[in-house]
This record gives structure tokens, C-alpha cells and sequence, in this order.
């Protein structure tokens, strides 16, 4: 297996990068949606963003992934820790699951073990791939293609937290919370309202249309193509800043303040874009609050909200496909309007 | 000369020079073919556009004797199911084990080769994205794309998106195929490796494995450039173009071999990958071309994204400062380029055609339960017997928690079970354990039974028939317009088409045929002014036309009709109210007689008996809407629209 494309060496796409590390450094975000054009990198990124993660401790051997430190936590349907208060564990990467197009059911959710229960007679649980998401990833490439019904049960799940199986005669529970992230091409199909709803981010990416930008990452594919890890130990440098800033970030996250004003703000640009529910501004909070730690700072300011407010609110505006402006356009004038509230209000007026 | 001579000598001249384009165009297509076999995952692929036949059949060859006889070759059925391309549980294997046994999919066993997908235009776009999901996880397989459709039909974009080349075999005259092949015999233009990549070379390896053992050409960034400003110049959006082109100059130094890409290889690949990816013509066709643009674009590929306004000008990048002069090899590239240019494209791009067939897959139509035919959507109890498909794998599964109580429970078994109530599969382990009953036989039951349940897209175009007459415009136009811009948007979204007709006056006009371009839909309805008469007969005319036309085209129409059902202009075009109902009548029988679903809403401030009975004479659903907003009208309709 050749070394990933590493995430720093992906040429512009700041906005797609910015919304994949305020989900590394917040999960609560919620998840991240790519919506963009052919050949813009978008699977490129999100494969990268796994390479960039930190590992996690996991409880020795445990097939759910369960967090050592956190005893309080649901029990493991396997009970790993078998009483102990501080069961051993090892340190395991963050997973990055891919869950394929073609992902039955069955795979998603864990099913019956077949093998054991025509082998052995046993009625055992196999973990499907929520389970292995857990604390992880889920990564779904052309998501606007995937099955309804698998649909239903990912944001059933994405919005519990737990995976819950009652089938075959089986009932288990077991956590399973991880972040969401969907790539996809509008043009081959559009995301149910509901699901678009339930990232926490989306982007859209385009093509670089600057030459100089183009050329710069044929060169670096090329580069990379050619020999992977003399391409992946350039960037290692890079690589290793994000990671560290993503950890301070997380770190500091719970220390960072935000002022009522701010707040206020927040509300504001909502209510003036009409995204729906209340789901636009917690997810704002939470994004201009983990964009705040990403640059080391403790407070949340107005430029924060403002900067991280075109992707958090564009997929939850009042869908008007007939409206000619972009949902851009639309954050871009709001913004305008409640950062600058005496002017263009007065003109509305 | 006599004219009848000039005339021979201009035919013979104009034969002459469609010849030597025909043998370009194979000569082109065999390089394709080289370039394609000594990298087919690195290339992604090839799409071939044309009927099957003698040339196909011959390129075909080409690329088989290039990648040699020991490669993967791997042809995919159209209606490919998931567990045949991706790997599946083997039946036969898993009985015998008594347990579950993967078998490889269609896709892993063709790594390092080729998977030959007949009558791509069909693919669904479910399959389409797992074969491009395969690939982007470095499946190591190249896709030969036989692409057999006619006029918008094409191959997923996904996948056409990821193949490096395209060609065109549709009208090769016959006679330039066996001659060229025999001029160009492979053997004369395998060079070989590299002299770097020769040494790492061992008997007995397959051309696939010496170009991986290869070192790869190096690429000066003049290269690069020249292969970025093409791609730009011509409108190529993707980065995958210039990449992929990047790809096959590779392969074709690799072909020569040179350790190092040449001006040739990149002039060749720009020829290859580049033209047929082209969207506009640079420099002197620009203006024209640019003149008809803004128009076009508004019109024809409505911008899927509803926020993100096509900007091809965005490409149109000024040339790198000061490399524009003493750049030949760009300009060459260009050149080159300029010329290979399919002469189809551009008249395709202006048509909206390109745009068109990008998005027209994939789209959400009606969904039809269907037996055994489209795409696979899980799987339910049932009985196979009724013509069902099997699913083996969960028919196991239901049955596997069982399969101790049965074996124990006496009663089961002595109790006479009736005909395909209990089925046993013979112990194909061997060594089934007596004392346990036979525990290595399967007891199968009838309420095990698991079938594949199986989803068709029948697209449905639902026709809106307006009324704009001077009776309702005053009252209800607006709130009309409203509703059916909500119900466009929507229809957008679920990907049916919509076609709208307007009556007023004397007619009624259709407006939009049906379509599923938003901004053309939304331009209609600005234009469409009130007044007039109420044609109501020549409206429901009108809409069974179109909603006929619907059906010839396989799809499933639905008429809705919004109106105060005052009819006082019979299709005649005579005045006359009395006349004029009776006229409607008939026309609305005729509709219902054609079993055309139909819906009427009436908007009359009052709403008449008379409307309703014309509504049923209709066969349509009647919904009286006196007082109600745009958004009602909506959920009036989408809950007819089934």
C-alpha cells in the first residue's frame, strides 16, 4: 500500500480544507458535506484527512471500539472491560470507514454470524460498520446515490449516537457516533432536504480555474505518482504541524469563550438567511468556536462567525431552486447586512 | 472540363480527403489502443462510440494483442448485480463448508486487465459509481467502455469522467480497418522498456508487470504547462483531463522508449485526451462561439446546483507571463489539439447536449416495483416460486438461527410437512453427526425464504394546463404561477419533467415542452400573461397531445389542471359559453378514454357543480381550492402525484 496523497499537499480548496479540520477538531460539528464538480479532489481530501489523525486508545481487543477512560460509557455488548475499572488498552488508529455504495444492510448495521450459526449452532453478533465508525469516520463517497433505505438508517443512527439491532432474533445496542462525511455531484442526483440537513458543514469545490494553480497540481500528482513516498516525506513536515495544531485546537476547545453579542450575532444571520430549525445556529457556534481554537485563540469574535457562516448555514437556506442567487450570495449579503446593521438595514427599511 | 467532369474531380477530391480523415481517425484509435494496453488502470479507461461491427471488432483485437494474452480480459453483463461485480457469498462453496464462502467479484478479478462493459448507455448509475469507486481504490483494472447509444444517449458521467480516452468508430468506412492493421503491426512499435526499466525486467513477465517495473518517464515542466494551458484553452473543467493526459504521454514514452516524456508524447496525448474532452474552441473560434455562450448557457444546462452559476469564462486564464513567446511546444499542443477536435462537439455543446447528457443520469423518477427486472432494493419474505428472485444469502441467514431447534425437534420432522414446506440440502461436508440429528444438513422452510426485491425507474412528466384567461387571471394567476413554480422546483429535484400549456384567448399554447430546465421552465412562467377568453376544450387537447407524446416515450404523464372551469371559447375558436362546455366535455372524455391520470383544481372564487362534472368527465381527481396560497396548491399536488 503506497503512502496516502498527504492533506497538506492538496493545491487551494481552503474552504473544504478549513470545514474538514473544524470537524477533526469538533466532532459535535457534525459532519461535513462536499458537493462539487468532477475531478476537484473532493475524495482525494477526505481520504487525506484520515492520514492526519491522531490515534485513539481503545480498549484492548474490543470489536466496538470502546473509549478505556470513558467507564460511564453504555456497556459493551461484548463487555470488554469484564469489570475492570481500568482495562488495558492499546492505541489504535482513527477509523476512516468507507462505506461502499453498494453496503447491504447487513454490512452497515453488524448481522447474524453466519458462520458461527451454521458452524456452531450460536447465536453471536458480527459488528457491521457502524460499529467499526465508532469514535471514527464515516466517509460515503456519491452519497446522493446511496440506497433510501440505508440512508434512513445512517441518520437514525448519526442522530442517536447508538446503532440499535433487533433482528434475526438478535437485540443488541452498542455506540456508535461518528462524523458523517458525504461527497457528491449535484448534478448526478440531489440529497434529500433531511439528510442535507443533518451535516454539521458543507462545501462546494471547484475546479481550480487559475493556471497557475492547475499546473501546480499536475505537477504535485506527478510528483506523487512517481514515487509516493519521496512525495509524502516532503510534506511530512507540514503534515505533522496540522496535526499538532488539531490537538492544541481540541485541547483548548472547552476554554474558549464566546460573548453574548456574538451570540446575538449568530441568531441574527440565521434568522436573516431563513435557515431552517435550530440546528444552523448551534452548528455555527460550535464551527466559529472550534475555528477560534484551530487559530489559537479564545475568543470568539464576529469575524469568526462571519467566516465560517457560508458553510455552515448554505445546505439549510429555504430551498428556492427558481431563486437566481447562490445560497453564497444569500449568507454574503445577510452577513452584510447584520455585521453592518445600520446601513443596508435603513435602505430595507 | 465539362462541369460533369469539375463536379467528379471535386467528388473524388472530397472522397479522397474523408479517406485519409477515416484512416487519421484509425490510425488514431489504434494508438489509443497501445497506449490504453500498456496502462489501462493508470488510464482509467476508454470510451468507444459506435454500433458494433467490423471496426469495433478489430479495435477490440488491437487492444486484446497489446495487453497480451495472459492479462485479465473481463467482460460485465448489463444488468450486473452487486454480488457478481463486487464479490458475493458463493452458494455452492458456503453449503459445502458450512460456511459463509466470499466468491471475488467480476472487478477484483480483472485486476491488472481490462472489464469490457457492453452497451455502457444503459449502465444505471448505482453500478456506474461502484465500478468508479473501485477504481479510485486503485482496483487496478482499466474499463472499455462500449458506448452503443444514439443522440443524448452516453455513458455516465462518473465513469466517462475517469477514462483517459475516447473513440469514434462509428463511421469508419470498412475498408481502412484490415488494411491499417496489417500496416501497423504491433510488433514494429513495442519498443520495449526503458533502459532503466530494463534491468528490473525478468522472463516471463507480462507487459503490465514490465511497466510497472519501469521506471516512470520523467516530465519537464514545459510538459506540464503546455498540457494545463491546452486544457484550459479548450475548456476542459475536470483536472482529470490534463492529469490523465499527463498519464498517457507517459505510456507513449514509455511505448518509444525514452526515460524522459518528449514534445511528441505530450503532443499526442493532447491529441488523445484533450480534444475529445474539449467544451470550446480557443482563440480565432473563440469569438464566435463566445457570442452565442451567455445565451446557451441560460437556456440549455440549467445549472444543477442552484447556487453555483457555470462560469466557463472562469477557465479562460490569461497564458503564464513571458512564456507565452518562447513556448512553441504549447503552442504545438494547441495546435494539434485544435485539430483533433471532434468536428461534433462544438455543435453538441451550443445544442446544450454535453451539458445535457452529463446530468441526465441518476435521476429519481417514480420508482415501479418490478419482479425481476432493474436495480436490486433489498430483499423481503417471500416465495421464489412466485417468479421471484432468490436471495440465497439471506434466505441462510433467516434459516441459520434455527437450525439447532429444528434438528432437535422431533415433532418437525415427524409431523408430514406439505410439498416445499421443508427442504434439505444434502450434506455436501460429509460427516454429518448422527447423534446430533444430521446437524450438517440445512432445514430450510418455507417462511425462510428470502427474495430479491428489485426497483424501476418509470419517470413520470407531469403536464401543467394553466388557465390565463381573463376570468382567472384576475383572481387566481399568481397564486397559480406560484404553485407550479413550487411543484417545478420540486419536480427538479425528483427529476421528473414538466411541461406547461397555457390557455388564454383564442388557444392554448404549449410554453414549455416538457423539460427539466428550471430557468427555461421559470422564463415561461414570467412571460405568461392574463386575459382573454377561456379555450378550455382546445387546453385539454392540448395536454392529451403532449401527455400522449409522454407515454410514446415511455414515460408516465399526469395532467393537472388548474382552472375556474369557465369555458366560453370552444377549440373551434367559436365564442359561446353553452357550445363551448360541450366542446370541453368531449375533448375531457377523449382524455379520460386514454386512461391519461388527471387532476383538476378548481380555482374559482365559487367553485360550480359544473366544473366537478366536467372534472369526472375528465377522469381526473377534482380539488376545489377557494381560498388557499401557492404552498397549499402544492401539497394538493404532490399528494395526486403518485
Amino acid at each position: 500500500m503506497r503512502a496516502a496523497f498527504p492533506f497538506t499537499a492538496i493545491v487551494g480548496q481552503a474552504e473544504m480544507k478549513l470545514a474538514l479540520l473544524l470537524a477533526a477538531v469538533d466532532r459535535r460539528i457534525g459532519g461535513v458535506m462536499v458537493f462539487g464538480d468532477r475531478g476537484t479532489g473532493k475524495s482525494t481530501a477526505v481520504r487525506a484527512l484520515a492520514a492526519l489523525l491522531p490515534p485513539m486508545k481503545v480498549v484492548a481487543g474490543c470489536r466496538y471500539g470502546c473509549d478505556p477512560a470513558d467507564a460511564g460509557a453504555r456497556a459493551c455488548p461484548d463487555d470488554c472491560r469484564k469489570g475492570a475499572k481500568r482495562p488495558r488498552s492499546e492505541a489504535r488508529a482513527v477509523p476512516f470507514v468507507d462505506l461502499p455504495l453498494s453496503a447491504t444492510e447487513d454490512r452497515v448495521v453488524g448481522a447474524l454470524d453466519l458462520e458461527r450459526a451454521l458452524g456452531r449452532g450460536e447465536k453471536a453478533f458480527e459488528p457491521g460498520l457502524l460499529a467499526r465508525a465508532h469514535r471514527g469516520f464515516l466517509y460515503i463517497d456519491e452519497v446522493n446515490l446511496l440506497e433510501d433505505h440505508i440512508v434512513d438508517l445512517l441518520l437514525d443512527v448519526a442522530a442517536s449516537g447508538e446503532n440499535v439491532v433487533e433482528r434475526e432474533g438478535l437485540s443488541v445496542r452498542h455506540a456508535a457516533r461518528f462524523i458523517l462525511i458525504g461527497s457528491g455531484n449535484p448534478e448526478e442526483g440531489e440529497l434529500r432536504p433531511q439528510l442535507l440537513d443533518r451535516f454539521g458543514l458543507s462545501v462546494e469545490v471547484r475546479t481550480p480555474s487559475d493556471l497557475r494553480e492547475r499546473v501546480e497540481v499536475m505537477r504535485r500528482c506527478d510528483a506523487y505518482e512517481r514515487d509516493g513516498a519521496a512525495f509524502a516525506a516532503r510534506f511530512a513536515g507540514e503534515e505533522a504541524a496540522v496535526l499538532g495544531k488539531i490537538a492544541r485546537a481540541a485541547a483548548l476547545l472547552g476554554k474558549v469563550t464566546m460573548a453574548d453579542a456574538v451570540l446575538e450575532t449568530a441568531s441574527r444571520l440565521c434568522m436573516a438567511v431563513g435557515a431552517d430549525g435550530l440546528r444552523g445556529e448551534l452548528t455555527l457556534m460550535r464551527a466559529a468556536r472550534a475555528l477560534a481554537a484551530l487559530e489559537g485563540g479564545r475568543v470568539v469574535t464576529a469575524g469568526h462567525v462571519a467566516r465560517v457562516a457560508p458553510m455552515a448555514l448554505r445546505h439549510r437556506l429555504r430551498r428556492n431552486p427558481l431563486d437566481d442567487a447562490g445560497s453564497g450570495v444569500r449568507i454574503e449579503r445577510a452577513i452584510a447586512d447584520v455585521m453592518a446593521p445600520a446601513g443596508p438595514r435603513a435602505i430595507a427599511a | 472540363m465539362s462541369d460533369a467532369a469539375r463536379a467528379e474531380a471535386a467528388a473524388t477530391e472530397a472522397a479522397a480527403t474523408e479517406a485519409a480523415a477515416s484512416q487519421v481517425r484509425w490510425a488514431d484509435a489504434l494508438s489509443v489502443a497501445r497506449l490504453f494496453a500498456r496502462d489501462p488502470a493508470g488510464l482509467g479507461g476508454v470510451v468507444v462510440r459506435g454500433a458494433p461491427g467490423a471496426a469495433r471488432d478489430a479495435w477490440m483485437d488491437a487492444v486484446r494483442a497489446a495487453l497480451g494474452e495472459d492479462a485479465p480480459w473481463r467482460r460485465l453483463p448489463v444488468a450486473v448485480d452487486d454480488e457478481r461485480l463486487l464479490g458475493g457469498v458463493d452458494l455452492a462453496a458456503s453449503l459445502a463448508a458450512g460456511a459463509r464462502v466470499m466468491a471475488c467479484g467480476l472487478l477484483a478479478a480483472a485486476a491488472g486487465g481490462v472489464v469490457i462493459c457492453a452497451m455502457a448507455e444503459r449502465m444505471g448509475a448505482g453500478t456506474a459509481a461502484r465500478i468508479a469507486g473501485a477504481m479510485d481504490a486503485g482496483g487496478g483494472f482499466g474499463v472499455i467502455l462500449l458506448d452503443e447509444g444514439v443522440e443524448d444517449e452516453g455513458v455516465a458521467a462518473a465513469l466517462a469522467e475517469r477514462c483517459a480516452f475516447r473513440v469514434e468508430l462509428g463511421a469508419l468506412p470498412r475498408h481502412v480497418i484490415p488494411g491499417l492493421t496489417r500496416d501497423l503491426p504491433f510488433s514494429r512499435c513495442d519498443a520495449g522498456p526503458t533502459e532503466a526499466g530494463r534491468s528490473r525486467v525478468k522472463p516471463g513477465m507480462t507487459d503490465i508487470e514490465i511497466v510497472r517495473a519501469s521506471a516512470p518517464a520523467a516530465c519537464s515542466e514545459e510538459g506540464i504547462d503546455a498540457l494545463a494551458q491546452a486544457a484550459a484553452a479548450f475548456g476542459v473543467r475536470s483536472m482529470r483531463g490534463p492529469l490523465l493526459a499527463l498519464r498517457a504521454a507517459r505510456a507513449a514514452a514509455w511505448l518509444a522508449g525514452r526515460d524522459t516524456i518528449a514534445d511528441e508524447d505530450i503532443v499526442l496525448a493532447a491529441r488523445l485526451v484533450l480534444a475529445p474532452r474539449a467544451t470550446r474552441m480557443p482563440a480565432a473560434a473563440e469569438v464566435e462561439s463566445d457570442a452565442d455562450a451567455p445565451d446557451d448557457a441560460g437556456e440549455e444546462d440549467a445549472p444543477p446546483p442552484p447556487s453555483a452559476p457555470d462560469t466557463p469564462s472562469a477557465l479562460r486564464a490569461p497564458p503564464l507571463e513571458g512564456e507565452e513567446g518562447n513556448a512553441p511546444l504549447g503552442d504545438i499542443v494547441l495546435e494539434a489539439t485544435r485539430a483533433a477536435v471532434p468536428p461534433g462537439v462544438l455543435a453538441a455543446m451550443e445544442a446544450g447536449r454535453l451539458a445535457r447528457a452529463a446530468g441526465a443520469r441518476g435521476g429519481a423518477g417514480a420508482l415501479k416495483k418490478a419482479l425481476r427486472r432493474g436495480r436490486p432494493a433489498g430483499t423481503r419474505a417471500g416465495d421464489p416460486r412466485t417468479g421471484a428472485r432468490l436471495d440465497i444469502a439471506a434466505t441462510l441467514t433467516a434459516a441459520a438461527p434455527w437450525q439447532r431447534f429444528r434438528a432437535r425437534s422431533p415433532s418437525a420432522l415427524r409431523a408430514p410437512p406439505p410439498a416445499g414446506e421443508d427442504l434439505r440440502s444434502s450434506p455436501a461436508g460429509g460427516g454429518g453427526d448422527a447423534a446430533d440429528g444430521g446437524g450438517a444438513r440445512l432445514r430450510l422452510r418455507r417462511e425462510d425464504f428470502r427474495v430479491k426485491r428489485f426497483v424501476e425507474r418509470a419517470e413520470s412528466t407531469t403536464v401543467f394546463v394553466v388557465d390565463a384567461s381573463g376570468s382567472a387571471a384576475l383572481t387566481r394567476l399568481a397564486e397559480a404561477k406560484g404553485a407550479v413554480e413550487l411543484l417545478l422546483a420540486e419536480a427538479y429535484v425528483r427529476r421528473t419533467q414538466v411541461a406547461l400549456i397555457a390557455f388564454r384567448g383564442v388557444t392554448a399554447e404549449l410554453l414549455l415542452p416538457p423539460t427539466r430546465s428550471l430557468a427555461r421552465a421559470k422564463r415561461a412562467l414570467a412571460d405568461l400573461a392574463g386575459g382573454g377568453g377561456t379555450p378550455l376544450g382546445a387546453a385539454v387537447e392540448a395536454a392529451h397531445g403532449v401527455a400522449l407524446a409522454a407515454r410514446a416515450r415511455a414515460r408516465t404523464p399526469l395532467v393537472v389542471m388548474l382552472t375556474d372551469g369557465r369555458a366560453n371559447v370552444s377549440r373551434d375558436g367559436a365564442p359561446g359559453r353553452e357550445h363551448a362546455q360541450a366542446d370541453a366535455l368531449v375533448a375531457a372524455r377523449l382524455l379520460c378514454a386514454d386512461g391519461i391520470a388527471a387532476a383538476l383544481i378548481d380555482t374559482a372564487p365559487r367553485p360550480r357543480p359544473e366544473t366537478a362534472a366536467f372534472a369526472a368527465a375528465m377522469g381526473a381527481r377534482y380539488v376545489a381550492l377557494p381560498r388557499v396560497d401557492a404552498g397549499a396548491m402544492r401539497d394538493v399536488v404532490r399528494g395526486l402525484d403518485v
